[in-house]
């Protein structure tokens, strides 16, 4: 009688009211933060990149080789597209080509945080080190956390490449973990278009 | 997703090298767990802890305080005292006991079986407490020399304990927290300590908010939650928007401390104001993170004790969502002094104000829920009642601040200590002590003792009016904040040792509750399973709870289903109570109790308790970057935090639970567990959910 009272729950669904996997659903959450993350940084940027550090100081802007970052924004950007070719592959249960998709997502991201390496390496060969002045500081911060967020980016999508390799597929489990990683990683390509335009091209 | 798990997880089960622990008592059953339960009472017990530590603290300046030109403290141990007092009571002490009750409660309010993510839960405890550690390590590892060409009054605090602790006010502001002021460890601890505490709060905000949006049981729409669960969601939105502003002001902290960068020092271009903008950014919603919760546990006791349902339930919920919207649009209210346009002023200065509406909605309805009720006094309604009361003085002295002219009066005085004791001491704490008693019986399955918690609260509330109230006309006297002595003639003194001796009152009534606590834990009367003839899910299961919750989901058709399973209206819309409602009770209760079921709950794990560990050597390793075991340390940390993440992540599931649990990915991949047998005790409880499925 008092089952009936509180019925037995027979929806597969239940746990998931919103229809939202939970993890899916804790990872947009989670992103929701990164914005303001993100934001923070951004803000300091455009707070200290047009500052008076007096004569002789050394801003960013002057260094920016615009090419170059272009081709290795266009690496981030088409790694979301392997992204979005690996997980399609899952769903189309075509775990070879997931696969490739998958390792190839983290080379861009490889080459990318290269790129930022040999950027970084040639700003510092031209004197604007960490600590100049709050310009530089603000650059290196902003887009050194961008870059840390690839990093892990590539790490995770390695785990789940090298998971393929070793199990010969990925399990429908581990695809959503392929879905998770893809909405963060299109995340940081979102974050990078931004990063993009308004600390690079708007000067 | 309409896959066969089960195959799946014992393949896995079968490659993996992890076993999951299984313990459910003893010692390592705490380090272990995963259940939102004993999740709760860890944040509960650790919480307290420091709430007592931070109350030596208060006590400590008091008796430096409570005469003119004390000598008790030097400056530099009045400082590190003054500084780990807030920072101890509002990050370690209001933030996780509210923690506690979102953890404990919110799944049983909202009938479910536990939150989304167990084992992320357990993360966002351990990586707490060993922040709470790594901030109080500053005891003993802290060190706070004077800065180049300055001194303090009393000598150098290197070599005294008390001196080494976090000594720049719980904002930290700069430049004052800058390495040119101060030179030593002390702010390294708190920048690092508060780094850690955040990532604590943003993992379980963000757990609490997938919990609240996917896991309800069926039927209990949004707005029909209980209000503590609404502002459960309101609070984990607010950490989930302004910590992330906190966290990359202490990274730039942390920066300039660390690896010399300038974004606050003003000589070489930078902006010691900019912190003043991050922090309060984050600092104002904080707030309301603590005031919030307490405004949901008044919200659910207020209606209990007055036998009525809660006058104005949507608009409680919009004002408490309002006031977090508006929150984050009022923070230069604390720089008037510093020198931000005229225009802005006045634009705060009139959000700040709007922000009294809702504040206002809140305590009328809170009035009419108690108006024409049938009141009992019991000590939760007593705490609640004195947290409205103290609230509505803090709330008005605080719209007062709004007005910029006479903010520029009592900025940096004790008019201000007063205004925010007065919400946050009558205000949260109230709030959270009149949870602690209306929920002790379903924590504990015993009664407290109902003098003994009414010689609390009478303590309590004559103590913190003494020690508080005071400090208003102090303030307008012109006593400032943070300073470690006044002089004879300033005529400050009576009114001072007035407050020393009420905050002794305080520790006292706190010495009660833990008398009470202690000896109702153990010889309290047994607890009636409904005592309070209450109106949410919690109370329809046996106390103290089963480790399972709800031997069945509950499904809701209304708000305050429980109240209205056992209560009528008469013709004058009065509530009546059922004849059967003893009997409904009982068998709910029944019910509740008696699985006839395996229940799948979240396997302990021991990956959490070491994410947190190896969080913190990095803390160490970054603060002890220049020295030669700094970097081993970093990186040993490092090691630590990933070998366990990855760890995390191969540990099996063990088992896949039964049918209606079937397809919806165990408990958000978070998952594994082990399951009770029905009838049987917790304890030998795994078995292959495949085999009965057989």
């Amino acid at each position: 009688m008092a089952d009936l009272a509180h019925g037995r729950d027979e929806a597969p669904a239940h746990h998931q009211l919103t229809g939202i996997d939970n993890r899916k659903l804790g990872m947009w959450v989670f992103l929701s933060s990164e914005f303001l993350f993100f934001g923070a940084l951004i803000n300091n940027y455009l707070l200290f990149k047009g500052r008076d550090f007096g004569p002789g100081a050394l801003y960013p802007v002057e260094l920016y080789d615009i090419p170059f970052t272009s081709i290795s924004s266009f690496v981030l950007l088409m790694s979301s597209l392997t992204m979005v070719l690996a997980h399609s592959a899952l769903a189309r249960r075509d775990q070879a080509q997931a696969r490739t998709w998958l390792f190839a997502t983290a080379l861009l991201g490889v080459v990318f945080v290269s790129g930022q390496y040999f950027e970084f390496a040639e700003f510092i060969l031209h004197g604007l080190k960490l600590n100049v002045n709050p310009a530089a500081s603000a650059f290196y911060l902003l887009t050194g956390f961008h870059g840390a967020h690839v990093v892990i980016g590539v790490l995770m999508l390695l785990v789940l490449a090298f998971k393929s390799v070793r199990n010969g597929s990925l399990s429908e489990a581990e695809g959503l973990n392929v879905e998770l990683v893809g909405l963060y990683w299109h995340f940081v390509d979102i974050i990078w278009i931004v990063i993009f335009v308004l600390v690079y091209l708007i000067q | 997703m309409a896959i066969d798990l089960t195959t799946e997880t014992v393949e896995r089960s079968e490659t993996t090298v992890f076993r999951r622990p299984q313990l459910t008592t003893g010692f390592w059953s705490w380090i272990t767990t995963a259940d939102h339960k004993k999740i709760g009472l860890l944040y509960g017990y650790t919480a307290f802890f420091f709430f007592i530590a931070g109350g030596v603290e208060a006590l400590l300046i008091r008796i430096q305080l409570s005469g003119p030109e004390g000598a008790f403290l030097s400056a530099a141990e009045y400082n590190g005292l003054f500084t780990t007092h807030a920072i101890t009571m509002i990050f370690l002490f209001v933030m996780p006991i509210s923690a506690a009750f979102f953890n404990y409660l919110l799944p049983l309010m909202i009938g479910a079986r536990d939150v989304a993510f167990p084992r992320m839960n357990a993360v966002s405890y351990w990586i707490f407490l060993f922040g709470g550690v790594f901030i109080y390590s500053s005891l003993i590892f802290g060190t706070n020399p004077a800065p180049v060409g300055g001194s303090l009054p009393g000598g150098a605090a290197d070599a005294e304990m008390l001196g080494s602790i976090p000594n720049s006010g719980w904002f930290i502001y700069a430049p004052n927290s800058g390495a040119a002021y101060s030179p030593g460890t002390a702010v390294d601890f708190a920048a690092l300590g508060l780094q850690m505490l955040g990532v604590a709060s943003l993992i379980s905000a963000v757990n609490f908010i997938v919990t609240i949006l996917n896991m309800r049981a069926k039927g209990m729409r949004l707005l029909r939650m209980p209000v503590f669960v609404w502002m459960t969601f309101v609070v984990a939105l607010l950490l989930l928007f302004s910590l992330p502003i906190i966290a990359i002001a202490l990274f730039m902290l942390t920066f300039d401390r660390q690896f010399g960068t300038l974004f606050f020092v003003a000589e070489a271009g930078g902006d010691p104001i900019l912190w003043q903008h991050l922090f309060w950014l984050f600092g104002h919603p904080e707030v309301y993170i603590l005031i919030l919760p307490a405004m949901g546990i008044v919200s659910e006791t207020l209606p209990v004790f007055s036998k009525k349902p809660l006058f104005g339930y949507p608009a409680v919920v919009f004002a408490g969502a309002a006031i977090a919207f508006l929150g984050f649009g009022v923070w230069a209210h604390h720089m008037f002094a510093s020198g931000i346009p005229t225009v802005a002023q006045a634009a705060f200065g009139l959000s700040t104000m709007t922000i009294a509406i809702p504040t206002g909605i809140k305590i009328f309805n809170w009035l009419g829920t108690v108006w024409g009720g049938k009141v009992r006094l019991s000590t939760p309604m007593l705490f609640s009642l004195g947290f409205v009361a103290l609230f509505v003085i803090g709330g008005l002295s605080g719209v007062t601040h709004a007005v910029v002219p006479s903010d520029w009066q009592q900025t940096d005085t004790y008019y201000i200590v007063a205004h925010f004791h007065y919400v946050l001491f009558g205000g949260s704490i109230f709030g959270l002590f009149a949870g602690i008693y209306y929920w002790f019986p379903k924590l504990t399955g015993r009664m407290y003792n109902e003098s003994l918690g009414k010689w609390h609260f009478w303590l309590m509330f004559i103590g913190m009016n003494l020690t508080f109230g005071p400090m208003h006309w102090l303030g307008l006297q012109g006593m400032v904040r943070r300073t470690w002595v006044y002089a004879e003639e300033a005529g400050l003194g009576p009114w001072n040792m007035a407050a020393t001796v009420g905050a002794f009152i305080i520790a006292v009534s706190v010495g009660v509750f833990m008398v009470n606590w202690m000896y109702s834990k153990r010889r309290g009367r047994p607890a009636p399973d409904d005592p309070w003839d209450a109106r949410t899910l919690e109370w329809t299961m046996p106390s103290p709870t089963p480790e399972y919750n709800f031997a069945v989901e509950p499904v809701v058709t209304s708000l305050d289903d429980f109240w209205h399973q056992k209560y009528d209206e008469d013709e004058e819309g009065r509530a009546v109570r059922k004849e059967k409602a003893d009997e409904i009770v009982a068998d709910l209760i029944y019910t509740n109790g008696h699985p006839d079921r395996e229940i799948h709950l979240p396997a302990p794990s021991y990956f959490p308790f070491f994410v947190g560990l190896g969080i913190m050597l990095i803390a160490y390793g970054i603060m002890y970057h220049t020295k030669p075991w700094g970097i081993p340390l970093l990186a040993a940390g490092a090691v630590v935090t990933v070998a366990a993440f990855v760890a995390w992540g191969s540990e099996p599931l063990e088992e896949i639970h039964d049918e209606d649990d079937h397809g919806n990915g165990g408990d958000g991949g978070d998952g594994g567990g082990h399951g009770i047998e029905t009838h049987e005790p917790p304890a030998g409880a795994v078995l292959s959910a495949g085999e009965r499925r057989a």
